[in-house]
This record gives structure tokens, sequence and C-alpha cells, in this order.
């Protein structure tokens, strides 16, 4: 294919945005996430001509509509799959998918897992608010059990899915946790991601404000913030509180909270983005009403790992069968191995 | 010994049948492409069971294949055999009833002892072998598995290795029998087991063992020979279907110097496409075997978003998951190619049998008002011409279009005349260019086809969006504007309207341009139709055949043809399709000669259809 070489053109945040009225519910946490993107996407180093946005179907799914780079909103719980094939065929362009809970998990949820055990080189933004919005406020895949929604009057009796750890079954390769609320750390999780080289998965708590408001409350409110939640970052304990006074220990596989008065810091639980059996704990880190825990919820970058794209993975092949069968050579090939000529 | 007699035939029908294990359809395959090489014309039918590993020795197990080969031009491969060579019991009695009084019938006796008969289902004291029931046809009885056993006494092999090669022998025999040469075999064999020496020599050793049991049992077995066929002078090989459209799509990618992405999903009988292209790494072709059907499509257009040609196949059930997507790169209008390689239906259906069945869900089978265009294959080699011609529609117009196939013609061979490359229709396309003016890029703006720009992410100055909502002509903005969606509903059917001004005009296969009684086919019905209307021609009966390549749109003067005849008559593989499409729009009382049975019509039953309609 002949492309056209581009002299990187620096841009804006500005020059990111559309023409297109944005038509979220005002208060909906997707405004945050937009303008954290375009904020970020100039400081990326990436011509804005090879940036694509593909989406499925929901709220977040509008995205691509408001933000001036290449973009398609595809159908239900297939951005996944459009974007595998747009990454196969074009390595160089930067491709982010953007998608919600009811998108990536539920309907869309094969493709999903296909794409992070394929390991393309592409981003995932899941806008994770726990409900139906576009819909009009039916239970999703990640809504807590008990939960009174439109079609669960008497309550929801689904067991949710707790995203990182399906994303960690699927081995997928970069998994990172933001929120709407604290757009501060989301810019720095968001770039962390376009840097890592094959899929970057980042769950961001979104706020509903319609249909599930609060949902996120406990971990971004100035009250509880601080109690409620852990920021984890490579190579640095697990610390937290409203002075940083509690700290999280292993005992065995099992995590518990102490007051850091009553122990010594090195017996804390360094973080370590490639330990994976770590990571497997840190997913799991949720208010637990069986083993009477109460966990604060993890923040940041949970586990990455290196392991080769699909879509290079695909060049080399393709290299490989050059060198070892030359040019394809199309007559040779219509004419295949048996011929009779009559006169 | 008296030599045995040598008889000139003009056409043969041979069908091979035994176990799925017995190695049938390569068999069957090494005396096409040797008949084919000879310069016979030729059709066949090969014929296996769904199951893998159907249980050995039942008629459920039961693989055939069926080949016509001669000096004439061959239509079908043929209704009842005239030589029926069978492994076992089973397959004698799956298949004996299409065997012609008189016929030849080859035995294995081997295939024929009491657990044989069991597993067929046969009363042990009904051995037809022994009951007089075969007496109405010319019985051999071989026993194949011992004289392979004994052409192997010395060579080291095992007892289950041996066996494996008893097909061999049967086909050294029915060599024998059309005194056509070994060599193409044995050198197919050299490829085939190039890693097994041992294994290819005793294939060889038997397959010659098979020749040598003609020429020294004192069979009283005429001998025939079929001359080569009048075929036009040129270069030909032989092929099937699903390779053809495999070789159609690198030829689509190469002559027009435009990458091509294949995604799907393996299903029956469409996977060999994918597998002949997964083998052409070296052309501009990618394949990706993608987790489901409709990740296989939508990878497809997100290739073509970016500027590939984004291909897809499957059989019916498949394509009906891919619905929803053909919606959207309607919408999105990229060009996407969709091959359905039809099966029985509904739902699983008959995976491994033939039907024509999904032309309505081509045609109409999405939500909403969304037009595709469909072409069709006539023949094995037609998948060629056609996906090619597919692909031709989908870039230079921008929109899916769905390739039909179906299993008879995607597993049946025939000669072909293969094209060259610089003989080759070229297919048309343009990026669009890069702007460095910053106005907002319109990307649904249009040619004269209607087809708006091919504008793909790198390119600069032209960052848009797309996607399924309805969306405003020209920018491409999400629209909910009542008249613009009328607009945009009817802008999308003129756009594969206006596809019938670069199609070409229907022609007639053969037959007068004006008379009694019109056959229309489409579709793998092409060689029984016009081995129908060759034979009624030829008793005096004034009839024609069209056959429609070009389903949506149809060919402009197909109303015009349509009205030049007393009667019209619409042979389908399926409850009735065409035929209602021709009805409704042609306002012709059109009439459906249909069968639903897994496969092809005979050429009998054709014939009796025109006689009925030109009464």
């Amino acid at each position: 294919m002949e492309l056209t070489l581009n002299t990187h053109e620096a841009f804006t945040a500005k020059d990111l945005v559309t023409s297109q009225d944005v038509r979220w519910c005002p208060g909906c946490g997707d405004y945050s996430i937009l303008k954290q993107v375009q904020t970020v996407l100039p400081e990326l180093n990436i011509p804005r001509e090879n940036i694509v946005f593909i989406s499925g179907i929901g709220c977040s799914s509008r995205f691509p509509y408001y933000m001036e780079t290449y973009g398609m909103h595809s159908i239900h719980g297939r951005a996944t799959a459009v974007a595998s094939g747009l990454k196969a065929t074009r390595p160089e362009l930067s491709v982010w998918i953007i998608t919600g809970d009811g998108d990536s998990l539920s309907i869309g949820g094969n493709h999903f897992i296909h794409l992070l055990r394929r390991n393309f080189d592409v981003n995932i933004l899941l806008f994770n608010n726990q409900i139906y919005g576009l819909t009009k406020g039916q239970y999703s895949p990640t809504s807590e059990i008990g939960k009174i929604t439109k079609s669960t009057p008497m309550g929801t009796i689904d067991h949710p899915f707790n995203p990182l750890a399906l994303c960690l079954g699927a081995d997928a390769t970069f998994i990172a946790r933001c929120m709407d609320r604290d757009p501060v750390h989301m810019r720095e999780i968001l770039k962390r991601g376009n840097a890592h080289k094959g899929t970057s998965l980042i769950e961001i708590y979104q706020n509903c404000n319609v249909f599930n408001d609060g949902a996120f409350e406990l971990f971004t409110e100035k009250a509880t913030k601080k109690l409620e939640t852990i920021f984890v970052e490579h190579g640095k304990p697990l610390v937290f509180g409203k002075d940083s006074e509690f700290g999280i220990v292993l005992n065995g596989d099992t995590p518990c909270v102490v007051n850091l008065a009553e122990v010594n810091t090195n017996d804390l639980w360094i973080h370590d983005e490639t330990n994976r059996n770590k990571a497997n704990i840190l997913v799991r880190f949720f208010d637990d009403e069986v083993n009477q825990t109460n966990l604060p919820r993890p923040f940041g970058v949970f586990y990455t790992q290196n392991r080769p794209c699909y879509e290079d993975q695909l060049t080399i092949q393709h290299a490989q069968a050059l060198e070892l069968k030359g040019t394809g050579n199309l007559d040779e090939l219509l004419r295949g191995k048996n011929t009779w000529t009559i006169e | 010994m008296s030599a045995p007699l040598i008889e000139q035939k003009k056409t043969v029908t041979i069908r091979f049948a035994g176990d799925s294990g017995d190695g049938i359809q390569l068999t069957g395959t090494q005396f096409t492409n040797t008949a084919a090489s000879l310069g016979n014309d030729l059709s066949t039918f090969p014929n296996f069971p769904a199951e893998i590993r159907a249980p050995q020795g039942t008629q459920a197990g039961v693989s055939g294949f069926q080949i016509k080969f001669g000096s004439v031009e061959i239509f079908t491969p043929g209704d009842e055999c005239e030589v029926l060579v069978v492994m076992n019991a089973a397959a004698l009695k799956a298949n004996i009833k299409e065997l012609k009084p008189n016929g030849i019938l080859i035995v294995n006796t081997d295939g024929f002892n009491a657990r044989d008969l069991e597993l067929a289902k046969i009363d042990k004291d009904s051995n037809p072998l022994t009951n007089g029931s075969l007496d109405g046809f010319k019985l051999y009885q071989i026993d194949v598995t011992k004289l392979t056993r004994t052409a192997l006494e010395n060579s080291g092999l095992g007892k289950k290795e041996i066996d494996m090669c008893k097909n061999m022998f049967v086909l050294g025999y029915v060599y024998w029998i059309y005194n056509r040469p070994l060599a193409l075999t044995i050198s197919a064999l050299q490829e085939q087991f190039k890693k097994k020496p041992a294994i290819f020599e005793a294939n060889v050793k038997v397959l010659k063992a098979g020749y040598a049991y003609g020429d020294t049992t004192e069979t009283p077995m005429t001998r025939y020979e079929i001359a080569k066929a009048n075929m036009p002078s040129g270069v030909y090989r032989n092929i099937n279907g699903n390779p053809a459209t495999a070789l159609g799509l690198v030829a689509a990618a190469e002559v027009s110097k435009l990458p091509m992405f294949f995604a799907t999903y393996p299903i029956t009988p469409a996977s060999d496409i994918l597998h002949d292209l997964s083998k052409h790494k070296n052309f501009n072709v990618k394949t990706f075997q993608a987790e489901d059907e409709i990740a296989a499509i939508c990878a497809a257009i997100g290739a073509s978003f970016g500027g590939s040609l984004g291909v897809t196949s499957s059989s019916g059930p498949g394509i009906a998951l891919k619905a929803e997507a053909i919606g959207l790169a309607t919408m999105l209008e990229l060009p996407l190619v969709i091959i359905n390689v039809q099966r029985g239906g509904p739902s699983t259906g008959l995976p491994t049998k033939t039907e024509q069945a999904d032309l309505m869900q081509a045609i109409y089978g999405r939500n909403g008002e969304c037009p595709v265009p469909v072409v069709a294959a006539c023949s094995p080699s037609d998948c060629f011409t056609m996906v090619y011609e597919a692909c031709r529609i989908a870039v230079e117009h921008m929109t899916p279009v769905f390739f039909m196939s179906d299993g008879y013609i995607a597993n049946g061979a025939e000669p072909w005349k293969f094209p060259q490359t610089k003989d080759l229709k070229p297919i048309e396309y343009r990026y669009a260019e890069a702007k460095e003016a910053r106005e907002k890029y319109l990307p649904y703006v249009r040619n004269n086809k209607l087809a708006r720009a091919w504008a793909i992410p790198g390119t600069k100055g032209l960052e848009h969006r797309i996607g399924g909502l309805e969306k405003e002509n020209l920018t491409g903005d999400i629209s909910y504007d009542p008249d613009n969606h009328q607009f945009m509903v009817k802008l999308r059917q003129e756009r594969v309207d206006a596809i019938a001004d670069f199609i070409p005009l229907q022609t007639i296969d053969q037959g007068n341009p004006e008379g009694d009684v019109l056959v229309i086919g489409w579709g793998s019905t092409y060689g029984s139709i016009r081995g129908a209307v060759t034979e009624t021609l030829a008793e005096g009966i004034n009839v024609a055949h069209a056959h429609i390549k070009y389903l949506n749109p149809l060919p402009k003067n197909l109303g015009d043809i349509l009205k030049r005849y007393k009667k019209v008559i619409v042979p389908e593989i399926n409850n009735g399709q065409l035929v209602r499409i021709l009805r409704d729009k042609y306002l012709v009382d059109a009439k459906g000669i249909n069968k639903i049975k897994g496969t092809a019509f005979t050429t009998q039953e054709l014939v009796n259809a025109i006689k009925e309609a030109s009464n």
C-alpha cells in the first residue's frame, strides 16, 4: 500500500474538538474522560491523522464523534473485532477502542477476550458505570448482585463480572484502573497505556448520574476516597489512608490491612507490575462479605507483560513467506501444477 | 488368453464408494486429474458424510465420488452411473440404486463378511453377492484387501498401513479398464508422501498391481477408450470451486494492487477457501481466522476502513450471524466481499449437502432497507470469474457485495481454460488524497457511480467519523431528520441499482432468442440445465436457457428477454426463490421447478420439466 508520508504536525486539545455537539447527559462522567483524552493525545507524539477511535454501541461509544481524528462508531460489542482487522492491516496506526461494561463484557464478551489474548497493540478504554445507560437503566454484567433496576424490580440475581480478573484470565498484557473524578491520575494511566506495546486495558470507573448515580462515590468523594482507595505504583509499598496510616501485607495469599504503626514497613506488600500471582490477588480487592474483608479499591497499573503482538507476528510470517517463495507470481499460481493443451 | 476387446465410448460415469476411511475422495481426485490431463471434458461430484469419523462400515459413513468424463461436452457429473466401485456392503447398499441396468459393478469382497453385512444392516442370509440380487449387473468380485496384502507382503509395513493402500488397487484396476496412464498419479503420490518414501513405494506398488490384475487375470472384461474432448484450444487445468474462489481473490488483490484481508471462521463447505489462501502468503492477501463469524466480518470491515479489501466467507448459518455487520458496511459505504458457500438449511441443516436456498437471505436478509449487490457462480471455474467480479464491484462502488457459491460447485471439479493475468479486467480504485486545508472533510461526497471516496486513516486532512447511525449525505454527520432518512434510504438503493450500468447484459446460453420455453437458472444448476436444454433442443423443442450471474441488480435487459417466451420455468435447488423475485419484479408468470434433496437436478428431471412446459 502506498501511504502518504506525513511530516508530523503538532496539534492541541482544541484541534481534537469536532463540530458535533456533545450529547451526554449533563454531569456524566464521560465528559471528564473525553477531556483527559483530548488533553493527553497531543503529548503522545503521534500524527493526528494516524489516530483512530473505534467504538461499539452505548453511551460511551458516541465518543469517536467528538474526536477530530479518524473514527468509527460500529455495532454493539464489535469495536474490538473491527479494531483487530484495522490493526492487523495497518500496524502503524494508533488505535483506541472505546467501550462500556455492556458493550465489552456482555454482547461483545467474546471479541473482547480474544483481542486480549492476541495482544494487538491497541488501547481499550472500558467505561464501567455498572449500568445500561443508553437503553435507560437495566442492570449490566458489572452491576452488583441484588441491584434494583428497571429490569430487576426484585434485585439482580446475576453474579457480576470482575472486569480486571476476566482480563487477567484472558492473558491481557496491560491492565489498569482509574476513575472519572481523578483526572490527573487518569491522564497518567492513559499515557502508560499508550506507551505499552500490546493491548492496554484501562478500566475507568465512570459515574452515570442518571441511572446509577453514586456507584463509585466511596472511591471518588473526598470524605471517603483516602480510606477506600489505594493507588498502586511499581516498586512502592501498598499504603493508603487519610495520612497514609494503613498498609497491606500478604499473609500467605491473603491480603490484610495493617496499621503502619504496628508493622515493620519492610513487611508491606511492594507493588510489582510484572508479578502475575500478585496481580491475581490485586484484581480481587473487593469488599467480600463472605470473608468479612474490607479492602481499599486499587487504582493504577496492576499488571504488565511483554508478549509479541499479533500484527507483528503476522508481518513476520508474510516476510518469511516472501523470503522463502519469492514474490507471488499470479500466472504461475493460476496455472497450477498439472496442465494440458488442446490444439 | 484372448486380448480384451477395446471399445470406444463417448462418455462414462463412474462412482467410487466406500467407507469414509477408504480414501475414496483421493481415488476420485486422482482419476479426475488423469482424465483431465488426457483432454477429456469432465464434471465431478464428491459426496461425503458430515461426520469426520462416522461409524466404520455403516451407511452413515459411506463416502462417494462420481465423475462423468468424455470426448464430448460434459454438463454434469451424470445422473446414474455406468460403473460402480464399492469397497464394502454399506457402500453397495447406499449406491446400487444409482447404477444403470447392466452396469459394471466392481466389489471388494472383503467388505462383505458377516460383520460388514451386520453394520450395513443387511440380513446375513441375504448377502447380495450370493443371493442373485445383482444379476442385472456385470459383477466383478475382487478380494482387494487380500490382493493388496499379497502385493505388500515384503514391504515391512504394518497391517494398518498396508490396508490403507487398497484404494490404489481399485484405482489401478479402473485405470486398466479405461486404458489410462499411471504417471500422473505416481507423481502426485510422490508429492503427497515425500516425507514417507516407504508409503509412497507401497502405494505405487499396489496401484501397479491393480493395473496388472486387469492384464493378467482372464477377466472377460471389455476395455474402453475415451478420446479427447473437442474443447476450445488452449491450456487447461482441473479446478474445484473453492480453490477457484481462492484464486479469484488472489487475482483481484494482485491485479488491483490492493491489499486483501480475508477474515473468516471455519464452516463446511467454505473452509477450503481459507486453507488455500493461507498458503499464499507471498501474495497480497492476509488471512485471519477469527473467533466467530461476527468477528470475522467485523475484522474485514476494519481492514476495509484501513484501505484493504476486506473479505469474509461462510455458509448460510454463518451468514445469518453476519447480517448486522453487513448492514453496518452498507451504512459505512466501504468495500467488502461476503462469500456464501451455500449448504442445506435452515439452521445447521445439511452441512455437506448442497442447496441454493440463501438467495433471499443475500438479497433481503437484514434489518432495515439494506440493498446489497449479489453475484453467483454457475460452475467450479466460474467461481474465479464471479468472485473477481464481486471484488471489482465492491471496490469500484464502495459497497458490500455477496458472492454466492454452493457445496456442489465448491467441491465439484471441471477442466478450466485458466486466464492469464493480462486478460483480467482492471479493478479501478483510488484512495482520497491528503489535504492541507483545514476545512471540514466531507466523507459522503460521491462520484458518477454514487460511490464516496475511500479516505483511509493515515491521510492528512481527511480525518472523519463514520458509523451505523443514519447520516446526513455529504457530511456524514448523524441525522435523525425524517426527510434525510428517506433520502438516504432511496440513495442507498439507487447506488445498488446504478451497478446495472456496469455489469454485462443478460445473454441466452443456448436456444432461440424467442420461443416457447425459457429456462432461467442461477448458480450451480447451470450444468444440469445446459444438459437438459441441449437434449430437448435436439428433440426439436423450442426452448432456450438463460443463466443469471448478476442477481442484484439484475441485468437491465432481463425483463425484455422474459417477454419473448410463452413460458418461463425456473429450476432451483430450493423452495422457489429466484422465481419469486422474477415474478415480483417483472410480473411474469414464471413457474418454479424445485428440488430440495441436497443433491443437484438430474438432466432427466429437467428434460421432463421442459417437455411438460412445452406442451
